[in-house]
Formats: structure tokens, C-alpha cells, sequence
């Protein structure tokens, strides 16, 4: 059944990602054609092999495509292998494994998009899809094949070793490893949740004007959810990292923090209030507190929102929305973190991109689409979830960059306040600008100082208003380290956020009334 | 490939699968053709259509447990992905409880008719699909000249799908759903505040009507003009039925038999004690004809009953898959939930709202979430202003919080509106004394 759509936009925490994750103990190739290569070091041309196509296919596919008069053509071949391990009741009993194949197929008439997609790669099963995708247009046309050619990319994600190679077998031990630390930790632990998973995606794209790109995608995650019981009283929480990462990431130190982290973070909700209710300042630890960028502008950035002059941001382009030590950008190109890409799914260039640069509105996140209706460059944010999505602006990592306070004297400035540290989830209603997000954790301020826990409180604000109150920005910006996904129009693709501490003077807080 | 063909491919999977040394076999063939339409300024802005593969096994090789999928349903393709997924399962754990459900759980009757597939679905034309998608718009642009943006939708899908169990299950189900509606965005001031309304049906015939999806869209978006946040405080709560479904959730999970065996519900040894208000009568009913969640069976293989979760306040059932089931020594009545109904109450929202002095009348919730564990909650909403029986101003920007053990109990009625749109019927609720924040 197709839920009814609710077109707002949303991120949350711990996401799997697609679905579950690889456990087979082979290279497990989904496809006759079989990838011949595996890795980050192949050409175009294994790419073509891998998906078992030639040049001169993709050409009579991209006519097939134009055949009713379409501007332009872009077929988007992927084949993706996830795996997830889980560990329950001291023991690595599940495992699931997914994989999936096929080409997605887009014809564009000005700003109309015709979209389908084929799970087979003959000939005549794409080229069906093609003519479906080409009704958005409707005379006809013949065109010309084009010669392609293959920019070199950069490479922001190399890992030793693709996980295509790395056996179940050895997974296990991780699993096993943050599962005894938990239980080593504190002897309120009750129930220890951990997994592992890895997605690796090939994508061969290419389109009408000659353009063809290629690009080995990794994703890792480790993830524990702890539940503890002290006194009849039982408190959950949860840690993970995730990125673009090898297993070369999860080290022994690796392990020990996460294990470390969620325990603290499980154990310190025994103790935990409730703010008052109502407009409090709010200090934003460094870290995933970028949720609050994410929301308050990142959305109402993406330019599709624009184009139809549905964000509050919408006459926002040039003007003064913060202060002077705020800058605000989308990057796409830092090195192993989960929203990073050397090519964005429309084979367009990444780049780190100023939303806000010294407190004034720089740019939109465009995809081919929306850079078109305004004359611009695309912006590289041209994402979708899979081949059997199109693409449209989504953002990739959002951070705020460093500013010129301190931590210490933020938290000091605070008499009666929210400090607030780990979140599960965020949304927001792009026109209206208001935004919210979930605190798992954090604590109250008091006269300055952190004082007492508090836990499962909603944040809600309103975007212009809450980049205006941001009052102080210190210098130690953190990015993420777990498993963002970031939903829209039904789409999720992996992303990331960081923040240096922040201070905002006012948001409404999630409590209870006196 | 048909559904026949499909039964022949999973019976096949089944046993090729304990060829390689799986003890017993799960697998499951769907197959899905959807159409997508958006329609803005009276132009097709997006059209997608597509068909959909997918296969997916479950392995239970000596009591350990994997599960696997692909939409490459090539048979040889399909004899490598079994092998290697029969192989990867050895390295796991053995779990005692991993294995079929037992077969005394299938369905007895798998003719009988939910009325959830339209048979006539091949002869919407596609022009059809797109003369309602404009229709909704125009009537939607229509209602006041303050709207920046308007999109008309329609989607559709025809599902079938067969799953074979290697212990004595082979079944089979297709269904349709078509869904349309439109979203408005309105000028107000700096803010543009939007609204949608979206309505659909497992029938083609039975769709709600342009002239209804858009004039609701139009409307959800022109009442919040001139939005304000209002003064922290405790207010009575009404919540309008399309969106009070959202509520069930913080029941969904720690009902379910795996936050009872991972000591992660808050209602944990609750069943046949007092959760909520005397008022409250929640039936899971997966047997009702046309429903959008209505099945004969669950993934899992077992059999649907309607089901009686909540009783007037007092808890009933949880929710019991099979492998949780087992470890607690429970009978798998099914993990999931299915269409939920309420006993409703006898007025309906305008009579409800008269008896309300102070309050506010949720229209849409923000974001927010739930601890199953515990059952603290925080959720943004919005909505209007209620005073002395009557609708004052639309508010924007509050959180409503608490604890889901006190709030239930705080339920005092309940309307005679069941929202239609959703497998979750809930009609208008009313709460009492609840924390707002806000200014």
C-alpha cells in the first residue's frame, strides 16, 4: 500500500541504509554480467562491462529517449549490495542481504520531467523505458548520437578494502566487541541491540550531451542501542558512526567509544528532567546539533522549492539573514564523511557550496533542473535515492563553520537554558520556515553551568528567526558521526551535518508548564 | 511473468534453497507497476511510471537465520544469490526459536474477498490520470488569489505478490490503490504557509473527487494565514481526525512482542491493566472489505483476525510476531498492525468544539517522537486557537509534551468521524489539560 505522500521534509537518525546489508561471505554479483572489477579503481569502460552495455546502446537509448522531441536525456545505471549483521541477546543471529540492478531513464521538455526506469538492461527493456520516459514531450524528433566523454572526477571515499570483500565471518568480532564493552561498562546494561551494515553502490551515467561518469559509492555503519534499568526504571539510547569508511575505520578505539558513548548516554537519562516549557536560550553542543541547519535553512535552500517561490527563503538570495560570523555551507566534498560525493546523480561536479557567507543569503542548492531556470552553474546537489528515483536538490554534509567564541563562555552566558547534545530526528514546513527536532539528550543550563539531564524533548523554531538569534559561534566545529538519512517527496539519500557550539537567544522547547 | 508463473519461481527458490542445506525456506515474488503524476500551472511538472521486481527468502539453515533479496529474477542468477545466501547463514548463531511459523497459523480460507484490488485497473488511461491531477489544481487555484503555488497529484499501483513456505504455506493476493490530492502554498506576509489534502481508494470508481481534494487542499493552506505562537500553558487538546492517527504510534511499538522481550515498552506487563481513558476502544481489523491495510495474512505468513487491542481503556493484546513470540512463550498472533478502528463517540466536530472554553484544535503535527521505553513524548503542531466554544486564530510553532501513560488517560472523547483516507480511522479526539509550549 502507498501511504499517503507528505511532502515534508524530514532527517532522521540510525537509519538503515536501502535496505539491510551484505553477509555473504563471497563477492555476491546480483547479475550474469557480473562485475569483473570490483572497487574504486575502475574505468568507464568496466563500468560499461559491468552493466553490461556499449556506448552505441546508450546511444540508440538516448534517441529512443528523444524520439518525441525532449530537450534532454540522462539514463542512471546502478547496481547496489547491501549487507546488515545484527547482534541480540549476546548473539550475531541475523543477517540480510540486498541487492539491486537497473537503469533509470529521464527525458526533460523545459521544466517537465518524464521518468521510468528498467530492472533489465537489454535492449529492448530499456529501450521501452525510454519511450515511456520520452511521452513527457509529445512531436518527434531524430537525433544525432553523441560522442561521449569522461571528465576525470576526484575521489573524496577511497577505502582499503571494498566490502565486497570482507566475509561475514569477519564482521562478527566487531559486533561481539561493542556488545562486551556494553555489558563491561555498568552493570545497569540490561539488553545490548548492535549492527553493522555496508552498502556499496556502482553508478555508470550518461546523458544526451555527451557526458559519462562514473562512481564506486561505500557506506558503513556501526550502530549500538542500549537499554539499562536501575531501581524498576528502565532508559534507551543509542550511538553509531557511519561514513563513507572501509572496515579500516572501526578500530579498537572506535569500538571503545561507541560502546562508551551509548552506555553514557543510556545511564545519564536515570537522572534526567524536564525544562520548563516555553522560549528558552538554547546552546547547540558541537556535532550532530547541524540538524538544526539542516532544517532551519538547508531545505528552504534547495532551489526546486525556489523555482515555484514555496520557501520562506524565496526573495531571501543576497540579503543579511545572521551575523557576521555566520557562514553556512553544503559540501560535498569531505573526505570519507556519509554525505560526500565525487559526482552528484546527475553527473554534475560536487563542490562546497556558501548558503550563507558572513551572515548574508549566497546560494540555493541547485540540480540540473532548477540551474537551468535560474542561469546558473548546478551546484552539484542533484541527488536521488536510487535508479528507480529522479533526481532533485537535496543537500549532501551541512555545517556551520568555526566562529570567534568559546564554548565555556557560551554555556557561562546562559542563566536558565538548554544545552542540548543527541537527536533522533528533525522536520520541517518549508513555506511556513518552521522547523523542530528531537532531543534524546542534553542537559539544562543553570547559572551557567550544566546541571541536571534532560531527555525526549522537541525543539521548535522558525528558520529566518532562528539564524537571526544565532548569538554566538565558537571554534570547534565537530561534523556527525552517525547514520544521517534525509527524506523527501518519498526519496532518502545519506547525508551529514556538523556545528561548531552555537548559542541561540530563543526557541521554543518541548517541557512542561509549572 | 504472472502470479502462477511467479508460485512456480518461489516453489522453485524454495527448494533449491534446501538442496543447498537450508532447513526450511521462506520466499516471496512481488511484483509492482506504479504511475506517478504532478501537474502544476495546468503542465505536466513530473510523470514517472514503472514496474518493479523483487524476491525475497528467507533461510533457516539449523536454526540460524538470514534473509536475503534481489529484483534479478533470473534463474540463474537466482541459483548463485541462494547458494551464496544458503552458504553466509552458517556463520551465524543458532537461536532455537529461529524457524517457520507453525503451520496451524495459516490462513485456513485464502479465497475469501477483501475487495482490495480493482480489477479494472488496466483501463485507467493514462489521460484520465492526468485530467484529475489538473482538475484538482485548477479547483484549488481557484479559492483565493493569495496562492503562490499549486500542484494537483495522482498515483496509482497494482501490486501481486506470492509467498511459499517451505513447511505447507502457498498464497497469493494483488492489489491496487489510487491516491490524488493537491498542495497550496499561500503568500502571507514573509511566510508562505502550505497545505495539502490528499484522498484515495483501492477502487478507480470510488476516488474522492477533484472539486474535494483541491478545494480541502486550498483551504489546509488559507486557514493559517496570520499564524502566531501563543502563551506556554495547559490547554485542552482537540485533534482533527486526518492527523490524529499520528497519536497510535506511541501504542504501535511498545505493543509489539519484540520491545516486550527487549525490555524496551513501557507497557510491559500491562496487559489487562487500565493504559487509557474508559472511553478508548482501539480494534486492529485486518478483514474489513477495501481497507488500505486489509490483508489475509501478514508477512509472516499468519493468518489475520480482528483483534481487540484496547478495551475501554484497558489493554488487551500486544502485538506477537512469530520469533518473539516464541521467545517469550507467546502465540504469534501477527507483528504488525493492520487497518485500526475506534469505538466511536457520538458528536462530531462542531458540537465537540462548543464544550471547549480553552484549547487548541491540532491540525497538523511537527516533527517530534516518542520513547517507547519510557513513554515520554515532545511533538511540534499547529493549528487554531479555541475559546469559549469558538475558533479564535491559527497558532503555529508550539510543542505539545508529557508522559504517554498519564496522557492517554487524559483522552475524553472521542468523535463519530473516522478519518477515510488512512488504515488508521481515527475520528476528531479530545484530550484534556495538556503542555503546550509556546511563548
Amino acid at each position: 500500500m502507498k501511504a499517503i505522500i507528505n511532502r515534508r521534509d524530514f532527517l532522521k537518525a540510525g537509519a538503515v541504509t536501502a535496505v539491510g546489508a551484505a553477509v555473504l561471505p563471497h563477492v555476491l554479483s546480483g547479475c550474469t554480467t557480473g562485475p569483473a572489477k570490483i572497487g574504486g579503481n575502475m574505468t568507464i569502460h568496466d563500468y560499461l562491462e559491468h552493466f553490461g552495455v556499449t556506448e552505441q546502446m546508450i546511444q540508440q537509448i538516448i534517441a529512443e529517449g528523444l524520439s518525441k522531441g525532449g530537450d534532454y536525456c540522462d539514463l542512471f545505471f546502478q547496481h547496489s549490495i547491501g549487507n546488515y549483521i545484527g547482534l541480540e541477546d549476546n548473539a550475531v543471529n541475523r543477517a540480510y542481504s540486498d541487492i539491486s540492478f537497473g537503469v533509470g531513464i529521464r527525458v526533460l521538455k523545459g521544466d517537465q520531467t518524464g521518468y521510468s526506469f528498467s530492472e533489465e538492461v537489454s535492449l529492448n527493456a530499456m529501450k521501452s523505458a525510454a519511450r515511456t520516459a520520452a511521452n513527457i514531450a509529445n512531436s518527434s524528433a531524430t537525433v544525432e548520437p553523441v560522442a561521449f566523454e569522461s571528465p576525470k572526477l576526484p575521489s573524496y571515499y577511497m577505502i582499503k578494502t571494498p566490502w565486497e570483500e570482507i566475509s561475514i565471518n569477519e564482521k562478527i568480532p566487531y559486533l561481539q566487541q561493542v556488545n562486551d564493552k556494553v555489558f563491561a561498562m555498568d552493570s545497569r546494561v540490561i539488553k545490548s541491540n548492535v549492527w553493522f551494515n555496508d552498502e556499496t553502490s556502482y553508478v555508470l551515467f550518461a546523458n544526451s550531451e555527451g557526458l559519462m561518469t562514473c562512481d564506486y559509492q561505500p557506506m558503513a555503519q556501526l550502530s549500538v542501542s542500549v537499554t539499562a534499568e536501575q531501581n524498576g526504571q528502565k532508559e534507551q539510547n543509542y550511538f553509531d558512526y557511519s561514513g563513507r569508511r572501509g572496515i579500516e575505520f572501526f578500530t579498537p578505539e572506535a569500538i571503545n567509544t561507541l560502546a562508551t558513548e551509548a552506555v553514557k548516554r543510556t545511564v545519564s537519562l536515570f537522572d534526567a528532567v524536564k525544562p520548563k516549557a516555553g522560549e528558552l536560550p538554547v546552546v547547540l553542543a558541537a556535532g550532530s546539533s547541524g540538524i538544526l541547519l539542516h532544517e532551519a535553512i538547508g531545505h528552504g535552500m534547495e532551489a526546486d522549492f525556489n523555482r515555484k517561490e514555496t520557501s520562506i527563503f524565496s526573495d531571501k538570495i543576497g540579503k543579511k539573514v545572521a551575523n557576521d560570523f555566520v557562514t553556512i555551507v553544503d559540501d560535498g566534498t569531505n573526505p570519507n564523511i556519509r554525505g560526500s560525493i565525487n559526482v552528484d546523480d546527475e553527473g554534475n561536479n560536487t563542490e562546497k557550496t556558501y548558503l550563507v557567507a558572513g551572515g548574508t543569503m549566497e546560494s540555493y542548492l541547485h540540480d540540473r533542473i532548477s540551474a537551468q531556470h535560474y542561469g546558473v552553474k548546478p551546484t552539484g546537489n542533484g541527488r536521488r535515492e536510487s535508479f528507480r528515483h529522479m533526481p532533485m536538490p537535496r543537500m549532501r554534509n551541512t555545517y556551520m563553520e568555526n566562529g570567534p567564541h568559546k564554548k565555556d563562555e557560551i554555556i557561562e552566558s546562559v542563566k536558565y537554558g538548554v544545552y542540548a547534545e543527541s537527536f533522533s530526528n528533525g522536520q520541517v514546513m518549508i513555506g511556513a520556515g518552521d522547523f523542530t527536532f528531537y532531543v534524546k539528550s542534553g542537559y539544562l543550563i543553570e547559572d551557567g553551568k550544566l546541571t541536571r539531564p534532560i531527555k525526549d524533548i522537541n525543539i521548535i523554531g522558525n528558520g529566518p528567526k532562528v539564524l537571526a538569534d544565532i548569538e554566538m559561534v565558537a571554534d570547534d566545529l565537530k561534523m556527525a558521526e552517525g547514520g544521517w538519512t534525509c527524506g523527501k517527496n518519498g526519496q532518502g539519500v545519506p547525508v551529514s551535518q556538523g556545528l561548531p557550539t552555537v548559542k541561540v537567544s530563543k526557541i521554543t522547547v518541548g517541557g512542561v508548564n509549572a | 511473468m504472472n502470479n502462477k508463473e511467479r508460485k512456480e519461481l518461489a516453489m522453485w527458490a524454495v527448494e533449491f534453497a534446501k538442496q543447498k542445506g537450508a532447513s526450511e525456506v521462506a520466499a516471496s515474488i512481488n511484483n509492482s507497476r506504479s504511475v506517478e503524476i504532478e501537474v502544476r500551472e495546468q503542465k505536466i511538472e513530473k510523470i514517472k511510471e514503472s514496474t518493479t521486481n523483487g524476491l525475497s527468502l528467507n533461510i533457516y539453515r539449523d536454526h540460524k537465520y538470514s534473509g536475503h533479496s534481489t529484483n534479478n529474477l533470473n534463474k540463474k542468477d537466482l541459483e548463485k544469490f541462494i547458494t551464496e545466501a544458503v552458504e553466509a547463514t552458517k556463520y551465524l548463531t543458532a537461536d532455537e526459536f529461529r524457524e517457520l511459523p507453525d503451520p496451524s497459523l495459516y490462513p485456513a480460507d485464502l479465497n475469501r474477498d477483501l475487495k482490495i484490488e480493482d480489477k479494472s485497473y488496466n483501463s485507467v488511461a493514462p489521460e484520465q490520470r492526468v485530467q484529475i491531477a489538473k482538475e484538482i489544481e485548477q479547483v484549488a487555484r481557484s479559492k483565493s488569489d493569495k496562492i503562490i503555488s499549486a500542484t494537483g497529484g495522482f498515483s496509482d499501483d497494482y501490486s501481486e505478490s506470492v509467498l511459499v513456505h517451505s513447511n505447507g504455506l502457498i498464497a497469493e493476493r494483488a492489489s491496487t490503490s489510487f491516491w490524488a490530492g493537491g498542495e497550496v502554498t499561500v503568500r502571507d506576509g514573509d511566510a508562505r504557509p502550505e497545505g495539502y489534502h490528499w484522498g484515495g481508494s483501492r477502487h478507480f470508481k470510488t476516488m474522492p473527487t477533484p472539486e474535494e481534494l483541491g478545494s480541502k487542499a486550498a483551504e489546509n493552506a488559507i486557514r493559517k494565514m496570520g499564524q502566531t505562537k501563543i502563551a506556554s500553558g495547559k490547554y485542552d487538546m482537540l485533534i482533527e481526525n486526518r492527523t490524529a492517527g499520528r497519536l497510535l504510534y506511541m501504542f504501535v511499538r511498545p505493543m509489539s512482542a519484540r520491545a516486550l522481550q527487549q525490555k524496551s515498552s513501557y507497557l510491559d506487563g500491562m496487559l489487562g491493566q487500565e493504559i487509557a481513558s474508559p472511553v478508548l476502544t482501539v480494534i486492529d481489523d485486518p478483514l474489513m472489505e477495501g481497507g488500505f491495510a486489509s490483508r489475509l495474512y501478514d508477512g509472516q505468513g499468519i493468518a489475520a483476525r480482528q483483534r481487540t487491542m484496547i478495551e475501554k481503556g484497558v489493554l488487551k493484546e500486544y502485538y506477537v510476531d512469530n520469533y518473539y513470540g516464541k521467545k517469550l512463550g507467546m502465540t504469534p498472533n501477527g507483528g504488525s498492525t493492520s487497518n485500526i478502528r475506534f469505538d466511536l463517540g457520538t458528536r462530531g466536530f462542531d458540537a465537540i468544539v462548543k464544550d471547549i472554553n480553552k484549547g487548541i484544535f491540532v491540525t497538523s503535527f511537527n516533527g517530534g517522537n516518542s520513547n517507547s521505553t519510557t513513554g515520554d513524548f515532545s511533538f511540534g503542531v499547529s493549528g487554531f486557537l479555541v475559546e469559549g466554544g469558538k475558533i479564535i486564530k491559527p497558532v503555529n510553532e508550539m510543542n505539545i509534551s508529557g508522559n504517554a501513560k498519564e496522557f492517554w488517560k487524559q483522552l475524553a472523547e472521542l468523535g463519530n468521524d473516522p478519518y477515510q483516507y488512512s488504515s488508521i480511522l481515527s475520528p476528531t479526539l479530545v484530550f484534556k489539560d495538556i503542555d503546550f509550549s509556546g511563548l
